[in-house]
C-alpha cells in the first residue's frame, strides 16, 4: 500500500474510547480527535496522542516464541507453535479431564475476541475454568447493578447527558487523570467527590469528602441517613419505582452523620451538605468508580451507592441518574460476552438453562456439553499449578503478574503451572514467564467494535497491516480449535462474521446486539444496546418506565459497614491505596514504551502526606521501602499534602520491585470476586533501614 | 448448644443477638424487653419527636427468626444456683449465659408537681427514653430540663422545627461538666441563634398545670416539660441477685460481672469506675461479646476512661473528648496546649497534646478539625506540624509554589507557562493557535479559561516596550 491512508477509529485506551482519526503516509502515524457523536469536535488526552508510538515500539513481538530446553524464549513459526501448544493441551485434557485448562481474557480485547474466546473455552477446550481481568474492574459495580436495576450498564445514559447537570457525585472516581476528556462534560456541573486523596478532580470539586479507605461504605449509610431524616427522600418515586427502602433504610438508621464521621473521617457537616447539594438541584447524577468497588465489600459498597440515588429518585428519569465509569477499553462488552467465569454471551447467566439452550443453539453443541460457571479471576490464579487445579493457562489481553492482586502469589503459582501460552503484541511481564508466546494484533491493525462505557457499540478500524508474523487473535482461537478437532467454521477469523454469531447468540439476552451490524455502524448510526432489531435505534436511556427486573422496579439493597479485610495495627500503621496516573494505562506494558509518558511517569513512587514523611524521617524524592503483610515494594517518596494524613498511595503501572500489587492480599469479595485493591495496612520506611530487603 | 438470655430489647441488646446469630451460636437466644414496641433506633427519638420521622421509621430490621423476642416482658429476678431468669410474665427461663443489657433511666427529680397519684408522671411531664414518650408532638412552650447532651440535642432540635423552646440548667453554660467557659459561651450563644431560650444557673423547683416555677421565684409557661436531668443505670435486678453494683452493674474487661456466667454492657455497665454512656460504646460492647461467647479472639478490649460528646446538633459543631479533668490537670512533661479562639466566628478550639498527640480536645464550630481529631485520637496518630492549618480545617503550606514558568498548565497534555510562552514568542498569538501548537487544552480541557487569560497577559505584556 502507498500513499496517505486515512481512517476513523477509536483510541486504544480507556473506556471513555475517544473517537481518533488516523493517517498514515507509510512512514509515520499521526492522530488526531475525531468528532464526537453529535458531530463536535472531540478530543484526546496525552495518552491518545500518543498512543501512535505503540504500533512501532521497537520491541514489538513479531513471531511466535517457544521456551526451549535451555530456558530460554526462542523464536519459531505458528505451525510449530499451534502444533505444540494443541499437543500438550491435548495431552493434558487426556491425563485430567477437560477443566485441567484455565483461560484469562481481559477487558481490552474487542467484542469480537472476547465472544470467541468464550466460546472456544467452552466448547473447544470444554473448560469451565475461564474468567477475565474485568473481575479486577467492573465486577463490583456489575453484581450491584444487576441486583438493583436487572441490568448493568456502566452508563444507562448517553455520556453527553452529564453535560447538562447541574451536580455530579463521582465516587471513587478520578477521571481528571483516568479520562480527562471526560470532564469535557463535565464543566457546568458542581462536583462532590470521594476520594481519600486530593486528586485532580477532587481539585476542582465543589465538595471534596475524603473518608479513610475502606470506610466509603459507612460514609454512604451516614449520607442515607441524612437524605431520610432531612426529608430528601423522592417519596413517591421510591413508594412506585423500587422495592426495599425499608430494609435498606433499617441499616442506614444506625449510622447518623456524627457517627459515620468517626469511622470516616468526613465531617458530618458535609455529609449533610453533600447531600443537599445533590437532592435540592434539579438534575443530579452519581457515578461510581473503582475506589469505591475494589475492597472487600466492593459490591456492597456500591450498593449503598444505588441506595442513595434511588432515595433521591434519580435513576431511570430523564436529567438525572446513576452510572459507573467503566475502566478498560472494552470493559463494558468484555463482561457481556462470555468470557466472564458465570456468563454467556448477551449477558446471560451461564446457570441458567433457557441461556444455555439458546446458546447451544447457536453454537451447534449439545446443551449438555457446556460447562458450568467456574472459578472468579483471583480464584483461578489462586489453584493454578495446585491439586485438582488448572495445570494449563492460555492468556489473552491480560497482564495478571501486574495487575492483579498479591503478585508474589501470582508468579508461584504461573510458575507451578505444565503449560503457560501469552498471547500479546509486546513481551509483557507475564508473557517473559510463558512457554510460548503469540504475537497478535494491536488496535490500528485489526477490524472489530468495542462498547464503550455508555454501552454504544464502536467500531475499531484497521489502518495498518500487522508487523512481521503477527496475527490476530481471532486467527490464533482458529487455529488451536482447529488442531483440538474443532470444525473450521465454528471459530471463524473474519471479525464481521464473528460478530454476526455474536448478534445471534445475544439474541434475548440482556445485552441484546441482534439488531446491530457493521453497515449500521459504518454508516454512522448512533447505537446503545440493547437493540434487538435491524430497524431498531438502540437504547440511549435505560430504565425510563421501568427497570429490567419482572415487576419493573429497581431494589434497594440491605448492606452494612464493617471493617475492611486489613486494618492498620502497630506493625503496618498505615493505609495504601493503589490506583491510575493520567500517564499510563493499566499495567503499563503499553505506556511504558511510549517513550513521552516514559519520561515524565518513568518511575514508581509512594505519595505521602508531608507530616507522615517528617514523622517517619523520610524526604522528598528518596527510596522508601513498603511493606505489607503481603510483600515488599521500594519506590521513591512524593510529598503531596493532599493525602490524608494515615493513607499511602501507590500506583500500580510499573514492574518489578515497584510493583504495587506486591502489596495487596488475597481477599475478595464475596459477592463478585473483586479482590481489595484500594485498603491494604503498610509500613513505610526508610530504604534499605530495616537491614533486610527483598 | 447454650442458651442466651438478654434482659433487654434496645438497640444493643439487639445487636448482640444479631452478632451472636452472625458468629454461628446456634444455641437458643431470648431477648426480654419491657416495652410492648418491637426494637426502635432509641438515638433517632428526637427526630420522631420533632415529626421529622414517624415511628415506625425508626424500627430495628428484624431479628432472624430463630431468635424469640419477648415484648412487654420485663426480667423481675435472677435464681443463679439454677441459672434461670424469672420473668413478669410469670416464666422461667434457663440460661447458660445472661447479659444484661437493661440500660439506664431518666433520673426524675425531686420537685413537686413532677409526679401524679400513684408516681406517674404528672400531664404535661415527659421524659425522652422511649418510643411512647416521643410520639406525640410537644404542645404550648416547651420546657427543656437538663443543660446536658439529651437536653441539648432536644432543645436544640425543637427550635430548629420551631417550637417555644426554653433550656433551664443549673451550670453556667450548657454542658457545663464537659467543656469549659469559652467553648459553653460559644455553645450557648450558637443555641440562642438557634431559638432556644437559655435560662442558666437555674433549677425547677415546681410543676403545675402550664407552668413551672424557678428557684429566683420566677414563673414559666409550660406546655411540655422535657426531662433531661441526667439518667441512672439500672442496678436493681443486678444488685438483688447479689451481683456486685457501685453507680452500675460491675464488669470486667471481658464484660463478666461477678458471676462469670453473667455479662453486662451499655448504659448499665460500669467497668474500672466509669459508666460509658452511648450507643456507639454499648455496640462495640456488643460485638465484643457475641465475639467471646461465640469462641472467637477477643480484639484489643476498649477498656478507656475517655469520653466522647458529639451532640447530633445541626447548625453547629461541637466536639468534647478527653479523659475527665484533662484540661485541669497540671500540663506533662511532654505536654503542650494549643489554643484558638476566634469568637467572633464563634470558634474556638483548646487541645491538650501529650507527644504530640491528642489527649483532650474541645472544639466548637470547627467542623472539619472536629472530624480530623477524632480520628488522631482514636488511632494515637501524630497531630499535623502546622496545628493552625489543621483546626481552621485547611491544609497546611509546607513547601514553596514551583516557579511560575515550569508550572503546568494542561495536566492532561503536560503543557507548561514556559511551553506556552514560548509558543506565544514563535508566532502564537491567540488562543486557538496556543491551542494547536502545544497541545494545551485538547484532553479535559479545563485549562481553556486559563489559556484565554494567559493569552491575554501576554499580549498585555508584549504592549509594554
Amino acid at each position: 500500500m502507498r500513499g496517505v491512508r486515512e481512517v476513523m477509529t477509536h483510541c486504544p485506551y480507556c473506556a471513555l474510547q475517544c473517537p481518533t482519526r488516523l493517517r498514515s503516509d507509510d512512514e509515520e502515524v499521526e492522530v488526531s480527535p475525531g468528532s464526537l457523536s453529535d458531530g463536535r469536535p472531540g478530543a484526546l488526552c496525552r495518552k491518545g496522542w500518543t498512543a501512535p508510538e505503540l504500533l512501532r515500539t521497537p520491541d514489538r513481538l513479531l513471531q511466535p516464541l517457544l521456551r526451549g530446553a535451555d530456558g530460554e524464549l526462542v523464536p519459531t513459526d505458528w505451525d510449530r507453535a499451534l502444533d505444540f501448544m494443541a499437543h500438550r493441551l491435548r495431552d493434558l485434557r487426556t491425563e485430567h479431564g477437560s477443566d485441567v485448562v484455565g483461560v484469562l481474557g481481559g477487558g481490552g480485547l474487542t467484542n469480537e475476541k472476547a465472544y470467541l474466546l468464550g466460546k472456544f473455552a467452552r466448547i473447544a477446550l470444554g473448560t469451565s475454568r475461564i474468567d477475565y481481568n474485568g473481575r479486577f474492574c467492573m465486577s463490583a459495580a456489575a453484581a450491584a447493578g444487576n441486583a438493583a436495576f436487572g441490568l448493568d450498564r456502566g452508563l444507562p445514559f448517553p455520556v453527553t447527558d452529564l453535560e447538562d447537570a447541574q451536580v455530579v457525585l463521582l465516587a471513587g472516581a478520578n477521571p481528571a487523570s483516568t479520562m480527562p476528556p471526560l470532564l469535557r462534560h463535565l464543566e457546568r456541573a458542581q462536583l462532590v467527590v470521594i476520594d481519600p486523596r486530593r486528586t485532580a478532580t477532587a481539585r476542582r470539586a465543589a465538595l471534596h469528602l475524603q473518608p479513610a479507605p475502606g470506610t466509603d461504605l459507612a460514609l454512604l449509610q451516614g449520607m442515607l441517613h441524612v437524605a431520610v431524616v432531612e426529608g430528601l427522600v423522592k417519596r413517591e418515586y421510591v413508594r412506585e419505582r423500587t422495592v426495599g427502602f425499608q430494609g435498606a433504610w433499617q441499616q442506614a438508621s444506625a449510622w447518623w452523620p456524627e457517627r459515620a464521621e468517626q469511622v470516616t473521617g468526613v465531617p458530618a457537616a458535609e455529609q449533610r451538605a453533600a447531600v443537599r447539594l445533590l437532592a435540592e438541584a434539579e438534575r443530579s447524577y452519581v457515578l461510581s468508580g473503582r475506589g469505591i468497588e475494589q475492597h472487600t465489600r466492593g459490591t456492597d459498597t456500591a450498593a449503598a451507592l444505588i441506595n442513595l440515588s434511588l432515595a433521591l429518585g434519580l435513576p431511570g428519569r430523564e436529567g438525572g441518574g446513576y452510572g459507573c465509569l467503566t475502566g478498560q477499553g472494552n470493559g463494558q462488552g468484555g463482561r457481556e460476552h462470555g468470557q466472564k467465569a458465570d456468563q454467556l454471551p448477551g449477558y446471560r447467566p451461564l446457570s441458567d438453562p433457557v441461556a444455555r439452550a439458546h446458546v447451544a443453539r447457536v453454537w451447534g453443541v449439545p446443551v449438555e456439553s457446556l460447562p458450568g460457571p467456574g472459578p472468579s479471576a483471583c480464584e483461578l490464579l489462586g489453584m493454578l499449578g495446585a491439586p485438582g487445579g488448572p495445570r494449563a493457562l492460555l492468556v489473552f489481553g491480560s497482564n495478571p503478574v501486574v495487575s492483579a492482586p498479591h503478585t508474589n502469589h501470582v508468579r508461584e503459582r504461573l510458575a507451578a503451572l505444565d503449560l503457560l501460552v501469552v498471547a500479546d503484541f509486546v513481551l509483557s511481564e507475564t508473557a517473559a514467564l510463558a512457554d510460548v508466546v503469540l504475537p497478535v494484533t494491536q488496535w490500528a491493525e485489526e477490524e472489530g467494535t468495542l462498547t464503550n462505557l455508555e454501552g454504544r457499540v464502536l467500531r475499531r478500524r484497521r489502518l495498518l497491516r500487522p508487523p512481521g508474523q503477527a496475527r490476530s487473535d481471532l486467527d490464533v482461537l482458529s487455529g488451536v480449535a482447529a488442531r483440538l478437532g474443532q470444525p473450521a467454521e465454528r471459530f471463524p477469523t473474519v471479525p464481521r462474521l464473528v460478530f454476526d454469531e455474536l448478534r445471534a447468540a445475544s439474541r434475548g439476552g440482556r445485552a441484546d446486539y441482534s439488531g446491530i451490524d457493521y453497515e449500521r455502524l459504518d454508516a454512522g448510526e448512533v447505537l446503545h444496546w440493547p437493540c434487538p432489531t435491524a430497524g431498531h435505534p438502540g437504547t440511549p436511556r435505560l430504565f425510563l418506565e421501568r427497570f429490567a427486573h419482572p415487576d419493573g422496579r429497581a431494589r434497594f439493597a440491605e448492606v452494612d459497614h464493617c471493617d475492611p479485610a486489613e486494618i492498620p495495627d502497630e506493625d503496618y500503621p498505615l493505609h495504601a491505596t493503589t490506583g491510575r496516573l493520567l500517564l499510563h494505562y493499566q499495567s503499563g506494558a503499553q505506556t511504558r514504551r511510549i517513550s513521552e509518558l516514559a519520561a515524565s511517569a518513568p518511575n514508581p513512587f509512594v505519595e505521602i502526606h508531608p507530616d507522615t514523611a517528617h514523622a517517619l524521617g523520610l524526604s522528598d524524592g528518596e527510596l522508601a521501602d513498603i511493606d505489607s503483610a503481603n510483600g515488599h515494594v521500594v519506590a521513591r517518596v512524593r510529598l503531596d499534602r493532599g493525602i490524608r494524613p494515615d493513607t499511602v498511595f501507590v500506583p500500580f503501572h510499573f514492574p518489578g520491585r515497584g510493583t504495587a500489587n506486591l502489596l495487596t492480599g488475597n481477599a475478595l469479595d464475596p459477592v463478585s470476586g473483586m479482590p481489595q485493591f484500594k485498603s491494604v495496612a503498610v509500613r513505610v520506611t526508610a530504604h534499605g533501614a530495616a537491614g533486610e530487603t527483598a | 448448644m447454650s442458651a442466651v438470655v438478654i434482659a433487654g430489647n434496645g438497640p444493643a441488646a439487639h445487636r448482640l443477638a444479631e452478632r451472636l446469630r452472625r458468629n454461628g451460636h446456634r444455641g437458643a437466644i431470648t431477648l426480654c424487653g419491657d416495652e410492648q414496641e418491637p426494637a426502635y433506633q432509641r438515638p433517632l427519638l428526637t427526630a420522631v419527636l420533632t415529626g421529622e420521622l414517624d415511628a415506625d421509621d425508626v424500627r430495628l430490621a428484624a431479628l432472624p427468626d430463630d431468635v424469640r423476642v419477648l415484648t412487654g416482658v420485663t426480667v423481675t429476678g435472677i435464681d443463679r444456683r439454677h441459672r434461670q431468669v424469672l420473668t413478669s410474665d410469670g416464666r422461667r427461663h434457663r440460661f447458660d449465659h445472661l447479659v444484661l443489657a437493661v440500660g439506664a433511666r431518666t433520673a426524675v427529680p425531686d420537685v413537686r408537681g413532677l409526679r401524679a397519684a400513684r408516681g406517674l408522671l404528672a400531664e404535661g411531664v415527659r421524659r425522652l427514653r422511649s418510643l411512647a414518650d416521643c410520639r406525640e408532638p410537644c404542645v404550648g412552650p416547651t420546657v427543656v430540663l437538663g443543660g446536658g447532651l439529651r437536653g441539648v440535642e432536644a432543645a436544640n432540635a425543637l427550635a430548629s422545627f420551631g417550637h417555644d423552646v426554653t433550656l433551664v440548667y443549673p451550670g453556667r453554660t450548657p454542658l457545663h461538666r464537659h467543656v469549659d467557659a469559652r467553648a459553653g459561651g460559644l455553645l450557648a450563644r450558637a443555641l440562642s441563634e438557634a431559638g432556644v431560650g437559655l435560662l442558666p444557673g437555674r433549677r425547677v423547683t415546681g410543676h403545675g398545670p402550664g407552668v413551672v416555677s424557678l428557684d429566683d421565684g420566677r414563673e414559666l409557661p409550660c406546655g411540655s416539660l422535657l426531662l433531661c436531668s441526667g439518667t441512672t443505670p439500672n442496678t436493681a435486678l443486678a444488685r438483688e441477685a447479689g451481683l456486685a453494683v457501685h453507680r452500675g452493674v460491675l464488669v470486667d474487661a471481658q464484660l463478666r460481672t461477678t458471676d462469670p456466667g453473667i455479662h453486662a454492657l451499655g448504659d448499665c455497665a460500669e467497668h474500672q469506675g466509669v459508666v460509658l454512656g452511648g450507643l456507639t460504646h454499648a455496640w462495640r460492647q456488643a460485638d465484643r461479646l457475641a465475639c467471646l461467647l461465640t469462641g472467637g479472639q477477643e480484639r484489643n478490649s476498649d477498656t478507656t476512661d475517655v469520653t466522647v460528646l458529639r451532640p447530633r446538633t445541626q447548625g453547629f459543631d461541637l466536639l468534647a473528648l478527653g479523659p475527665k479533668n484533662a484540661f485541669h490537670e497540671g500540663m506533662a512533661e511532654d505536654g503542650e496546649e494549643v489554643v484558638f479562639h476566634d469568637p467572633a466566628r464563634g470558634r474556638y478550639a483548646r487541645l491538650i497534646l501529650y507527644r504530640q498527640r491528642v489527649r483532650a480536645a474541645v472544639l466548637v464550630g470547627l467542623p472539619r478539625a472536629a472530624a480530623t481529631v477524632q480520628g488522631l485520637h482514636e488511632r494515637g496518630l501524630l497531630v499535623p506540624r502546622d496545628r493552625l492549618a489543621f483546626l481552621s480545617g485547611t491544609s497546611g503550606v509546607y513547601r514553596g509554589q514551583p516557579a511560575p514558568d515550569t508550572s503546568v498548565v494542561c495536566p492532561c497534555n503536560n503543557v507548561t507557562r514556559g511551553t506556552l510562552r514560548a509558543a506565544w514568542d514563535q508566532g502564537a498569538r491567540d488562543a486557538d493557535r496556543l491551542v494547536s501548537s502545544t497541545g494545551a487544552a485538547t484532553g479535559c480541557g479545563t485549562c481553556m479559561p486559563f489559556v484565554r487569560e494567559f493569552c491575554a497577559e501576554l499580549s498585555r505584556e508584549g504592549m509594554v516596550p
